[in-house]
Order: structure tokens, then sequence, then C-alpha cells
């Protein structure tokens, strides 16, 4: 029987002219797919290893690579296209299920691109952000429904509050890093966010990796998380972070575990996570003392009591049909925030046909669970962050208009370290020194520029943010959120706008 | 839909979009609970035309019922017999109504044609409360005006608080003034507001003052927050049926004043909140307490420009935006309070006040009532009638 060819899927072009054979190129592909020929002295390209990260494109000194898609084409198909023909022959070699990097890269509906925005004219004058204040400061954590006073005049004069506020997380902007565990990421991509978020006054998520020792300084920024594999998790590393998050579910594969494959259990993520090196970490799909919402409210209350109710605990679940519904149970288990995590969440690594066919897209799910929240006069008892696939800041202030308080963002900070979602973070190559553990590829990421890299992609969105606002009339970012009249579908099914809760784009108030 | 907004017999409209108006504002308080006419209301508002367009203008007015200070006063709107008949029906089942009659009115020439107006003094019933121990009095009469005006086709209540009423329609504010002999009443505290919506769809329901019990809101500006601010309110079970800036503005005080139990300048800290810079400022414990404030009350800020006079029985109140986006100024004159989107328009009814004032923005301007059960213990018709004529004199009216 004929073996079914798998065409490469990316095409590296190697202009001769500019080529010096300097075989900086062989030096950087953890790939190997550039080879150097002694004999010829001349270096070939091997485009089948190629998976399309532009790092060698980006650095060959002379400029004399460019990566392409392979143009190879099948007949045309619309049911079975090359990617399809690929897949199945690799699984016919192999046996194995397929695994992927990054965040579902399928056609579905983006529906941000299907929202506009509203501006002022006339009846109401817009606010120029350069020369008046603009207001993003964001407060993460459980609300009372109203405040009640104790002493002070019926005038107002010294007032005080008979009870204080819970706990809450400050962020300047609203916008944080998401969960990306040490041990699918490096320590430096770990200390670029860390320092990001510290330097910014906003917050990074430590995934299911523990907490390595050099990043406990920024505990003020952390969000420590607690996941089903538990790694990493003991009294110290709860008392480091500023708040806790349970991970029950990830966009990009809800319902089953996580996987770090041994390969990038090196000595320091093997002290982190508190297991031997080289073995596979292995999350199971539930958590083992999980098994219902009364289970949950135990652990968050566990959680809880051993911090003496001095930080916030949310929880973490993936958008799947039933968020709504779930989402109102997580916060009446006590959870101070819910984090919400669409279809096009990212991971280190997912099977394949988990990651492009499983949970619903961000956009419906923060308004299904805004909405739900508020029919049920809970809206209060608990902030939601949305995540998965925030790629503008345009992006995250429709998801703010639609009910988030604020966004967690994980692939937009990791291509601002250098990602080109070339989908391959499971195999622990990563080129940018980014998804690996080999101190060959990490130290090509120097956390410094990272982090100024970050800050200034914070920094660029924020402004993006209060122009926009400022353009509606608003200089506080607490009276766009929720505020779907600020929101207008274009191309959208009725029952599309109706679960959006927005109107379509021509109809006034 | 579209026919009903077409027909000139359009009075109450099944709802009121958003329209964007421009407007002026006017309120006087006479802090010691002296009542006067409402000439010089309505000689405050007229100075302020060029602020509205004919398109509505309305007046609410405190004190004016000290005989029947008592009862709840419903002023109501109809455009049909039917809904007249629906509504007596349904006040019926809850309340005994003390008395009831047409609103005087007289003819002038720019207003030919206006709903049914009709007045009701009434007193919830006992067994009905009896039966709901949970439901407060005001609890029902919320209810009830909710329900008439969201509930009932062509009827509206435009008031519904004691010893006070609003009197509202479409046309310049003064000829409504005119139009409902306003002269002729006595209160303590008048407010008044000239319209000038961006649409011609002009109805007499969505003229303001709007009210509910004896909460009444007369607001120049346009509420960019208004999607959260509705949202909000609707989780403490406001409808906010009306889709009009007014409408949120009012449940928004009587959800905090009335039913979280804050004073008004918290409140006016709470609808304009300072800047978080200007919170960073202040000593810890203020500190402390304003974040508060703005973390558990933010979907309750007011965003955009806005310059607001609310009233109740005991309080005016004037407010503006957190930047001031919108004109409003404050004068006092003896235990008079003065309130107005133009100074001239103070200056027209109190030509010398003792001190005028711009306030900044979020800073409330406020009159309190100094004597706390004037309802109970209403001033006799006499010593009204000299105060006033006193007042006349000396404010050169």
């Amino acid at each position: 029987m004929a073996k079914v060819p798998i065409a490469p899927d990316f095409i590296v072009e190697r202009d001769k002219d500019k080529c010096i054979s300097c075989q900086v190129c062989c030096r950087m592909c953890s790939n190997d797919a550039h080879v150097y020929d002694r004999e010829r002295d001349q270096v070939d390209t091997l485009s089948g290893r190629c998976v399309g990260c532009h790092f060698c494109e980006n650095f060959c000194p002379t400029g004399a690579l460019t990566v392409r898609q392979n143009p190879s084409q099948i007949r045309q198909n619309a049911n079975w296209n090359q990617q399809m023909l690929t897949w199945v022959a690799k699984q016919a070699e192999t046996g194995g299920v397929l695994l992927t990097g990054m965040g579902c890269d399928q056609p579905f509906p983006i529906y941000w691109d299907h929202i506009l925005l509203n501006a002022s004219q006339v009846t109401n004058p817009s606010i120029d952000p350069l020369r008046e204040p603009m207001e993003l400061r964001t407060y993460i954590g459980r609300k009372p429904d109203r405040l009640e006073l104790a002493g002070g005049s019926d005038q107002g004069k010294g007032a005080r509050l008979k009870n204080k506020l819970e706990k809450q997380l400050v962020l300047q902007t609203p916008i944080l890093f998401s969960a990306m565990s040490y041990g699918s990421i490096s320590l430096n991509a770990c200390k670029s966010l860390a320092w990001a978020a510290s330097e910014f006054g906003t917050f990074y998520n430590t995934g299911e990796g523990g907490l390595h020792r050099d990043l406990y300084p920024y505990g003020a920024n952390t969000i420590v998380q607690v996941a089903s594999g538990r790694f990493g998790v003991h009294m110290e590393y709860l008392k480091a972070g500023a708040a806790i998050e349970i991970k029950i579910g990830q966009g990009a594969k809800p319902g089953i575990g996580g996987h770090l494959p041994g390969e990038k259990v090196d000595e320091e993520v093997s002290r982190t996570r508190m297991i031997p090196v080289g073995t596979d970490a292995l999350s199971p799909a539930p958590h083992h003392d999980i098994y219902s919402i009364e289970d949950l409210r135990q652990l968050i209350y566990a959680l809880k009591e051993a911090t003496r109710y001095e930080k916030p605990v949310g929880v973490k679940i993936s958008a799947v049909h039933n968020v709504a519904p779930i989402a109102t149970g997580v916060v009446r288990a006590g959870a101070d925030f819910v984090t919400i995590d669409g279809l096009r969440g990212g991971t280190g690594a997912a099977p394949t046909v988990i990651r492009n066919n499983v949970g619903i897209p961000i956009e419906l799910a923060i308004a299904a669970v805004d909405s739900r929240l508020r029919q049920e006069g809970i809206r209060n008892h608990a902030s939601v962050i949305a995540a998965g696939g925030f790629r503008t800041s345009g992006d995250i202030i429709k998801a703010i208009a639609l009910g988030a308080d604020a966004v967690y963002i994980g692939t937009a900070a990791l291509v601002a370290l250098g990602c080109h979602l070339c989908q391959r973070c499971y195999t622990g190559k990563c080129n940018w020194g980014i998804a690996t553990q080999d101190p060959f590829l990490t130290k090509r990421l120097n956390p410094t520029i990272g982090a100024r890299r970050l800050v200034n992609l914070l920094r660029a969105w924020s402004l993006e943010i209060k122009e926009m606002m400022g353009g509606m009339g608003i200089n506080a970012i607490e009276s766009l959120r929720g505020n779907r009249e600020a929101l207008r579908g274009v191309g959208l099914s009725d029952t599309e706008l109706k679960i959006l809760g927005i109107k379509p784009a021509g109809e006034a108030w | 839909m579209m026919e009903g907004l077409m027909s000139e017999q359009m009075y109450i409209a099944d709802k009121d979009y958003r329209v964007p108006s421009g407007c002026g504002v006017s309120g006087i308080m006479n802090e010691a609970g002296e009542r006067f006419s409402g000439e010089a209301i309505m000689c405050s508002i007229a100075l302020m035309r060029e602020r509205s367009n004919g398109l509505g203008g309305g007046f609410a007015a405190y004190g004016i019922y000290p005989d029947l200070a008592d009862y709840y006063a419903f002023h109501l709107m109809y455009e049909t017999d039917e809904a007249k008949r629906q509504t007596d029906e349904y006040l019926r089942a809850y309340y005994t109504i003390m008395h009831d009659e047409p609103i005087p009115t007289r003819k002038i020439k720019v207003i030919s044609q206006s709903p049914l107006l009709w007045r009701y003094f009434l007193k919830p019933r006992e067994d009905v409360l009896a039966k709901n121990p949970r439901l407060s009095e005001q609890d029902l009469v919320v209810q009830t005006a909710m329900y008439i005006s969201g509930k009932i086709k062509d009827a509206l209540v435009a008031s519904s608080g004691k010893n006070m009423g609003i009197f509202k329609g479409v046309g310049f504010p003064e000829d409504i003034g005119e139009f409902y002999r306003l002269e002729e009443y006595r209160g303590y505290i008048w407010t008044a507001h000239g319209r000038f919506p961006t649409n011609s769809v002009a109805w007499w329901g969505g003229a303001h003052p709007f009210g509910l019990l004896d909460w009444s809101v007369v607001h120049n500006g346009e509420i960019s927050s208004y999607g959260i601010n509705r949202r909000y309110l609707q989780n403490f079970n406001y409808s906010c049926s009306f889709f009009t800036d007014t409408e949120v503005i009012t449940y928004l005080f009587d959800l905090l004043i009335r039913k979280h139990e804050l004073p008004f300048e918290i409140v006016a800290k709470i609808l304009a909140a300072p800047l978080w810079a200007d919170i960073e400022r202040m000593p810890e414990e203020e500190k402390e307490f304003y974040q508060s404030l703005r973390i558990v009350y933010g979907s309750a800020l007011l965003n955009g420009p806005f310059g607001v006079i609310v009233a109740n029985s005991q309080t005016m109140l004037g407010l503006n935006d957190r930047l001031k986006l919108r004109p409003l100024v404050a004068a006092r004159w003896g235990d008079f309070i003065y309130i107005a989107s133009e100074e001239s328009a103070i200056r027209q009814i109190c030509p010398q006040p003792d001190r005028v004032w711009m306030p900044r923005a979020g800073e409330p301007i406020l009159g309190r009532m100094r004597r706390n059960n004037l309802a109970k213990d209403p001033l006799s018709q006499e010593a009204t009638a000299e105060v006033f004529e006193a007042g006349r004199e000396e404010e050169g009216l």
C-alpha cells in the first residue's frame, strides 16, 4: 500500500544571491530545517521540517530567507482539503491523537468584527482624552449590593462605612495577562509577564505551573492558579499571590486536562512543579475533589480559609453551551470573580479535534453570562473576566461594553514577545524562546526587552480605549461596562443580536 | 407605532425613544416652607425661551395641596375615555379615592389640544396593605404608577406624590404654565423645564419633569452611560419603560435615597463621582470611603453632560456632571434658593440675591426644608398669602 505523501506546510525560499552561507540559520533553527553542506559550501533548506515560525527569516543577516505557505495544491475539494488529507495521513502513520498549540484557527464567526461602537455628535460632546481625565481603573472582586453608613450627620459629613469591602484587585487598565504556566512557557517569558504586570499596575497569572522562586517578589501582581494537577500548589504559593484562581476549564480544551511533555520538565520546572525531572505532567480532566458545584464551594472556601479571606478567589471555566447557568452556580458557590475562556482561547498543547470543535465564542458567552447574572440579581457579587482571542483594543472595549469587567490576553502577549503562531508550542522547540525550556532557545528572550514590549502593548491599547471612550463621551470605564447601547451589530441574525443583547446598526436608541 | 406618531391626536406614546434634547431648567425653593405662587417660576423659565423649541415644557410644584396632603396626588393623562375607565377600575382595587376631578386648565391660543387631564387623591386600602405585609405604601404607589403608565394603553401617570404635582405638556413652558393656571397655586418648591428635542415627535407624556412618588426631575443633557444605568436599575426591579434619561435619574435617586438610605450629599458623589486622581489625594479614611462608593456604585455613575434639578417634598438638589459640560447656576436670597441653567433666569425674578455662584463639576447645590413635617402642619392660607405678597414686593415681581 502506498504511503500518502504529506506535503510540507511551508516552503522556505533562499535567495542564492544574498545567502553568504554563514550558517546562522542552521544554528538558529531548532527544527533543523536548514542544513549546511560542507562539500558544496552551501546551505540547503528542508522545507518539510519548517513549522513557519519565521525566526530565521527575521534574523538572517542578509535577508536571504522568505517563508511562504506551500502553494502546492491538491485537486480542489470543498470537503477534503489539504489539511484534512494531512491529518488523516499523519494519523494513519502514527495511530495517535493530533496535537496542536495556540487557539482555534478555524473560520468560525468572529463577532467582534460584526459589532460597531458608538460616538458622540452634537447633542453630547465627545471628550478629548489628551485634555480631560479618562479613567480605566478597574476593581476585580466581590461587591455588596449597597453600602451602609455608620455615624455621620444626615448630610453625609463624617460618614463611615459600616462594613469594609472585601479585598479587591486594582487594575490600572482592564487588561490582565492570561494563565500561562512556567513549563509550558520559559522562565524568561514568565519574567517578562510578571515585570510588565508589576510596572503597569495589572496582573499576570501563573497557570498551573507553580511559582518559580525568582517570581515571588512580584506576588502583588500575580494571580496564582490552582488546577486539577495541583502542581506547585503549597501554602507559600497561595500566600504569594494577590488572588487565587481555580481552573476548571480552558477555552482551547474544554472538558479535558493538560499534558506537559516530560521533555519540557527540566530541573527548575521539576522543582517548581514538585514533580520528577523528565516526567510528563498530566493534569486530570476534572479536579478529583470537585464532582459537583458543592464540591467547588468547598475548595473555594478551603482556599479562602487557608489565606484568611485576604485574597479574592476566582474560578476559570471554559465557554460551553451552558456557560451562563454554570457561571451563576460558580458565583453562588462563592467565587469573587469568574473567568470565562472562549472558543479561541490559547493553549500550549491540546488535541486538535478538541480545540477546533468544542466550546462557544467568547462574545456570546460574555453576553449570556452578564445577562444571566443580572437576571439573578447577583452581578455585583463577582467580577467577570473574559479570555480567548482578544486581538485589538477594539475587541476589548466591545467585551467590556457587553458586560466583562476586564479581559485576559494571552496570545496577544506572546505575539508581543515574538510569537508567530506556528502552533507548535507542545514540541518544546520554540525558536522565539517562549514555549521552550531549552536554555539555548530561552536565552533568546530577554525579559527586560520582553517586559518593555508588553508594557508598550498595554499602554498603546489603553490609549486607544481612552480615545474610543472619549469619542463616546464617557470618561470612566464603569460607565461603559455592560453598556450595550454603545454597541450595534452588522450582518447578524435576530437570534444572535438577541443573545448579544444589542440592536442592529441603523437602529437609534 | 408610526401611524400613532404621525397622528395629531397623539398624547401618550407607547414609549419615548431616547430623543436627545437640549433644555433649560429652573428651580426655586423656600427653605422655610413658605409657599409662593407659580408666577415666579414661569417668569424665570420664560426668559430662557431660546433653550426650548415649543415641543415640551413642564413644572413640578410642592406644597400645593395642603388640604389633601395626607393622600397621594396622582396626576393622570388620558388619550381615551377607555383608558380612564380602566385606570379608575385599577385604582379602586387598591385605593380609596378620596377626591378626584379634572385638572383645571384654561383655553389659550397656542395650546389647542390636550389629553384628558385628571387628578386623584388616593389613600391605599388597608386591606390591600394588610394582605401584603412586605409591601410598603410607597412600594404600592411605585407599582401602581409603573403599571398604569406601562400596561394601560393611552394612560400615563405624570406624578404620584403627596402634596405635590407635575404639570406638563407640549408647548413652550410659559404657555404650559398659563394653560394649567399655575399662578393660582402656591408651593414652596417649584421646578421647571423647557425642552428642545432634536426631532418633531412631541407628546404630552414625554415632556418633563418626570415624577415618581414625590420625586421630580428636570434635566438638561444626555446621559452616555444610559445603557448601563438602566440595566443596573433593572437589577432592583425598576422597569425603565419610558426610555428616557430623566426616568433613569429619577429611579437612581429613589433607589439610593429611599431604599439605600444614603444622604443627598453622598448620592451626588455617586452620580457625579470624584476622579480617582482626586480620591488618591484624600486623607486615608476619606479615600477608602470614596473608593468604596465608586467600587460599589460604579454602574450608577451618570456619565455625559448634564445639569439636573431633583426635588422631593423636603429637598431641592442641583447637580452637574463630573466635567461640568452643561451650565448650572445657583443663588441664595434669604430663605430662597435658586438654581437655573442661566444666571439671567435667576436675576429675572430675584434681581439682587445675597449670593450667586457657579457650582463646580459634581458639587451638589442643596436646598433643605427646615420644617420636617410640613405636610401635617400646613401653613395657614392667610400667612402664606402674606409671605407671598412680601416676597413678591421684595423680589420686584
